[in-house]
């Protein structure tokens, strides 16, 4: 019997269909033609036009700051959400899982409306403030669903043998539960971090003048049209940090697992 | 009793963290879409069903049905292409699967308004393609391959197919090949053996994966505003309107109040589906 070859072509036309706007975009960064329409030769003019947008420069260090609050704000409200989904499984961790749930799966639009009609309804004007509690809101649900895939594989009868050896609870909390877990509660900080910095729709939503992260800024500027070589610069920029940082992440998983 | 409190400290700080910016939020959108609108485009106090005579609008209308068809065709597609890709991966040698499953990750990691950006460039109407296309006249000269629909498809389509991919792994992984040669050899065709034995087999996948795609396409935003033009517009980009350039706050949470309905109805009948199945 011939295996078909049918699911081998599609496979590798995918494969070329992900990674050539990456590439194009990658390539243009280092294109010294304005339109990027054709090679015209190597340039690095367009980095060195990136290290002028002080603008640019000031929304990363917003998108950096939110992201820093927001992972370690969601990786101590998701690992205690963890914590609770896996021990008890009462009503109350029925509503739990449900509200943990509902932020992976609303689509990022309602999520952005919602809050938006919450600050309005208080009174309270948009700004860091309430682009930071967004974010942490939406890492908490992902922090406590990797949180608890690793809680699944922890091995508790560690911490009786340490209650057994004569640790008190929060000793044996602090030296064993929180050490061994600390790789899965890391990896699900990370997620936060980049999740944090990736998003834009919600940040829309819900940002207030002087509020502008590093996506927002980006959209004004396709939205613009204008300067596209610059964001590609800024583009690939972004990929070798995002690489890296999905790199540790996978480390860190795989240190654990291992 | 100690349990219970111990439970409840436990819980408490996530629990409430996330029933004052999920819950009432949520449950703010329902309300206030049976507001009526201030003369500032505000929330006014007085109750109306005003806000959704907004469905009684044409234009409305046109953009509710090409939500629904964008958002179907586009999980048509990556159903189509992603199964296959799940076959091939998960009948790859097992030491080579790890590294195909990154390959279809690793573009993920890169910002979501970047990867949007990139096609921007590529369809431009000054770009390589669209002057390749016109040069053997597949293209008009005035045709533009941005600004319309199948933009907007093209562009979801390579954003969420990886999300396919995944959960039909997945299934494919633990699927057993060798019920496809007892089929063959039983004188089924090839065809008919995947379809009535492959595509059975993963169904949960097929699930999963059409409910990834097909909800958040429904809010979709980005990428019809970016790709889309005036021909490619969606709800999602109505709210925004509403919001952003009328200032219109009920009559955005009417629409977001419709679009809720939107999703938590296939959602509904995947839990019942899942129980069914349970």
């Amino acid at each position: 019997m011939k295996p078909s070859r049918l699911p081998q072509i599609t496979t590798i036309l995918v494969m070329v269909f992900f990674y050539l706007p990456i590439g194009v975009l990658i390539l243009n960064s280092f294109n010294a033609s304005r339109f990027g329409t054709t090679w015209q030769g190597f340039s690095l003019k367009w980095y060195e036009r990136l290290l002028e947008r002080s603008d640019l420069w000031a929304a990363l260090g917003n998108s950096l700051r939110i992201a820093c609050i927001a992972s370690i704000a969601s990786m101590i409200l998701g690992t205690l959400a963890a914590f609770a989904l896996h021990r008890y499984q009462s009503k109350i961790q029925v509503l739990h899982r449900t509200l943990v749930t509902i932020p992976l799966v609303l689509p990022e639009i309602l999520m952005g409306m919602g809050l938006l009609l919450l600050f309005v309804s208080i009174n309270q004007s948009l700004g860091m403030l309430t682009v930071t509690i967004a974010h942490v809101t939406f890492c908490i649900s992902y922090v406590a669903l990797v949180v608890q895939s690793r809680l699944q594989d922890f091995d508790f009868q560690l911490v009786e043998a340490a209650r057994d050896l004569g640790a008190s609870r929060l000793t044996a909390l602090l030296r064993v539960t929180l050490p061994l877990l600390a790789p899965g509660i890391l990896a699900g900080g990370l997620l936060a971090f980049t999740l944090s910095i990736d998003d834009f729709v919600i940040t829309f939503f819900v940002k207030g003048p002087g509020a502008d992260t590093l996506p927002v800024v980006i959209y004004s500027m396709i939205k613009k049209s204008r300067e596209f070589p610059v964001i590609n610069a800024l583009s690939t920029l972004l990929l070798v940090l995002t690489f890296l940082a999905a790199w540790g992440s996978q480390r860190l998983g795989n240190s654990y697992r291992a | 009793m100690k349990q219970l409190r111990k439970e409840l400290l436990l819980s408490l700080p996530s629990l409430a963290w996330l029933s004052l910016f999920v819950l009432v939020p949520a449950a703010l959108i329902l309300i206030i879409a049976f507001r009526a609108t201030a003369a500032s485009g505000g929330i006014a106090d007085e109750w109306t069903l005003g806000q959704f005579r907004i469905l009684a609008e044409p234009h409305i209308q046109v953009l509710l049905w090409r939500t629904l068809w964008i958002s179907a065709v586009t999980s048509a597609i990556c159903l189509a292409l992603a199964i296959p890709v799940a076959w091939f991966i998960a009948r790859a040698r097992e030491s080579l699967r790890p590294t195909l499953l990154l390959l279809v990750i690793v573009p993920f990691w890169t910002n979501f308004l970047i990867r949007v950006f990139a096609w921007n460039q590529i369809l431009h109407s000054e770009g390589a393609l669209a002057r390749f296309l016109r040069a053997i006249h597949l293209l008009e000269p005035n045709q533009p391959l941005l600004f319309n629909s199948g933009a907007v498809i093209l562009v979801s389509v390579y954003t969420y197919l990886p999300f396919a991919i995944l959960p039909l792994y997945a299934a494919a992984e633990k699927f057993d090949f060798r019920l496809l040669e007892a089929a063959r050899d039983l004188g089924a065709g090839a065809l008919r053996s995947v379809f009535s034995i492959f595509i059975p087999g993963i169904a949960t996948g097929i699930r999963t994966a059409l409910v990834i795609v097909f909800i958040p396409m429904l809010g979709s935003y980005v990428v019809p505003d970016l790709v889309g033009g005036s021909n490619g517009q969606m709800i999602g980009n109505k709210i925004a309107q509403r919001n952003f350039s009328d200032r219109n706050l009920p009559s955005a949470s009417a629409l977001a109040a419709i679009l809720s309905v939107a999703v938590l109805a296939p959602m509904l009948i995947r839990r019942r589906n899942a129980n069914h199945s349970a």
